[in-house]
């Protein structure tokens, strides 16, 4: 036992406390000085345009992603639950993205979206539409982005909805249609109140990866190894987590984006207790 | 569902139940229908993935599907410039042995915290839990700086470590293993089994599908990381495969598609034929330890 608790000290404890120090002075890798400087990097954050912009785009990536995630993942789940046949093979393809490299399927669709020549472009011109910029342009490329995200997290929800959704006794159901209640009804009043832990467990696991999102921006936007602007077109897909990267390990400024990672930890513990607060609340039908 | 209806429908309203059934019927097609259409979404970046990297010159731009003129060069040229199989080499090693690792002091871990009595042991549990907390993002500034000093940067080593024991692994293992029934134990140890070999030789078979749900869990996470290796990883010898494709494909592909389309598919076919292979478990796997979290 001795052991594994060392390594969580020093891997995980001692480098979150190292974390907080760090915030606090200013850290240039390059020079040797590293004055103590109190909560300036948070006074200089709070100014920061670059730091808003990032904070705001992280913000929709979690209001676009979240949402779309659980309500297209229970949509396939509920579908592939009621049909008899194929449900195996369809809850197989369905995951075939969650388990493949994000570096991989980002510069596929980084191809998909490619404005010149690129399948998705080809095809609109095909139908008579205009060609869209999608990743090159600021208005397109964080929904873009997040639109990635969705269809690769989508399988993962999907099997854990369909997990929930089994779990739920067939005689509820039954019971209710005796009663005349029609399939929406059933859903609305039975099958949404009983799959609750599961909805919340995927809306915070999805809200914590979203938070955090980081390889499919350094993939589709960005030259992937990280020269010109990380964050896209007028930094229109920047987001906390390239932000700290760049910060850190472009201008060396190690302090400052500790700032930034500390506000991160922040967010995400706030975001893990209000779950722990949901789940524990004992709900009775 | 459908023999509810049916139990229920007297003679009368049987005209009734037939209609409904034929409606069912109609829904049952259309229900196909929608999932399909998901399924060609979920695909058919894979296919035209594929369709890129056997293709050359101006047909990469084409949007025909089944190359006219299929060719391996787009592969070839990829193993001959760049380090292509030391990358895949570098990912396996480093996920196969965090993985051995995670399974071996995780269950241990687990072990130790549900069934064993010692001072100091919710203590112990609760600092661990609380490493959960922690986003690899705080840790990565510290563990470079840290890893700087100790001479770990660039090295197989640095990118591994971090990922040796996990506390989601053993926060799972310790659930599975306060299941186990306290008897069985016992009579092992009565039968002459030291704490170890109960734990080898009994509780780790008691366990076996959530050790082979963590083992999946695990072997995704490092082959497919990216975070850490890429600020760990400095030289084209040390790079596994995720990095070396974002590397490769940003720069010293230039923007020959066909050539990183190539890299991906490499990096995503033998993936997908493991997991044709395995889907069963690794979908049941994946769905148990989300419940249990």
């Amino acid at each position: 036992m001795a052991l594994p608790l060392l390594f969580f000290l020093g891997v995980r404890i001692y480098p979150a406390l190292l974390a907080f120090n760090v915030s606090l002075h200013e850290w240039d890798i390059m020079s040797r000085a590293r004055p103590f400087v109190g909560l300036d990097n948070f006074r200089q954050l709070a100014a920061d345009p670059v730091f808003w912009k990032a904070a705001t785009n992280t913000f929709w990536y979690v209001a676009i992603t979240v949402p779309a995630e659980l309500a297209l993942g229970l949509a396939v789940a509920s579908l592939i639950q009621s049909v008899n046949k194929f449900q195996g093979f369809y809850r197989t393809v369905y995951f075939i993205p969650y388990i493949t490299s994000t570096v991989a399927v980002s510069w596929v669709w980084r191809w998909l979206y490619f404005k010149n020549g690129g399948i998705l472009n080809q095809l609109l011109l095909a139908v008579g539409l205009p060609a869209q910029p999608f990743l090159s342009g600021p208005a397109q490329a964080l929904y873009s982005i997040a639109a990635v995200v969705v269809w690769q997290a989508l399988g993962y929800q999907v099997i854990i909805f369909l997990a929930g959704l089994e779990m739920i006794p067939p005689t509820f159901k039954e019971a209710a249609k005796i009663d005349g209640a029609n399939a929406w009804q059933i859903f609305r009043r039975i099958t949404l109140p009983l799959l609750n832990p599961t909805i919340v467990f995927l809306a915070v696991l999805g809200t914590i990866s979203s938070l955090q999102i980081f390889a499919q921006i350094m993939n589709m936007t960005s030259g992937g190894s990280g020269q010109g602007d990380l964050g896209g077109p007028l930094n229109s897909t920047l987001s906390l987590v390239v932000y700290i990267y760049s910060l850190a390990f472009y201008k060396f400024k190690m302090g400052y984006a500790s700032a930034i990672t500390v506000v991160l930890f922040a967010v995400i513990l706030v975001v893990t207790l209000v779950q722990m607060k949901v789940l524990n609340r004992r709900i009775e039908y | 569902m459908a023999e509810g209806a049916v139990k229920t429908g007297n003679v009368d309203n049987d005209g009734k139940v037939r209609a409904a059934t034929r409606v069912k019927d109609r829904t049952w097609l259309l229900k196909h229908a929608i999932l399909l259409v998901g399924i060609l979404f979920m695909i058919f970046p894979f296919l035209w993935m594929l369709a890129t990297s056997f293709k050359q010159g101006a047909e990469v731009y084409g949007i025909n599907l089944i190359p006219r003129e299929p060719t391996w060069a787009n592969f070839t040229n990829l193993l001959k410039d760049t380090d292509y199989l030391r990358w895949y080499l570098n990912s396996t090693v480093v996920a196969m042995v965090v993985t051995a690792s995670e399974l071996f002091f995780d269950s241990m871990a687990g072990y130790a915290l549900a069934k064993l009595r010692f001072p100091g042991r919710s203590i112990i549990l609760m600092v661990i839990l609380s490493t959960l907390m922690i986003p690899t993002e705080m840790l990565i500034i510290p563990w470079y700086m840290m890893f700087t000093k100790a001479g770990w940067i660039d090295t197989l080593w640095g990118v591994m470590l971090p990922g040796l024991i996990s506390a989601f692994g053993v926060f799972l293992m310790t659930q599975f293993m306060s299941g186990i029934p306290g008897d069985l134990l016992d009579a092992a140890r009565i039968d002459g089994l030291n704490e170890f070999g109960v734990w080898w030789h009994v509780a780790l078979r008691l366990v076996k599908p959530a050790l082979a749900a963590l083992a999946i869990l695990v072997f995704l996470g490092n082959w497919n990381a990216f975070l850490w290796p890429v600020i760990v990883i400095e030289s084209s010898a040390t790079r596994t495969l995720p990095v070396g494709l974002s590397l490769f494909s940003g720069g010293e592909a230039g923007s020959e598609w066909q050539l990183i389309m190539a890299a991906a598919s490499l990096a995503v076919i033998p993936v997908l034929m493991v997991f044709a292979f395995f889907q069963r478990q690794i979908v049941q796997g994946i769905a148990l330890t989300g419940m249990k979290s």
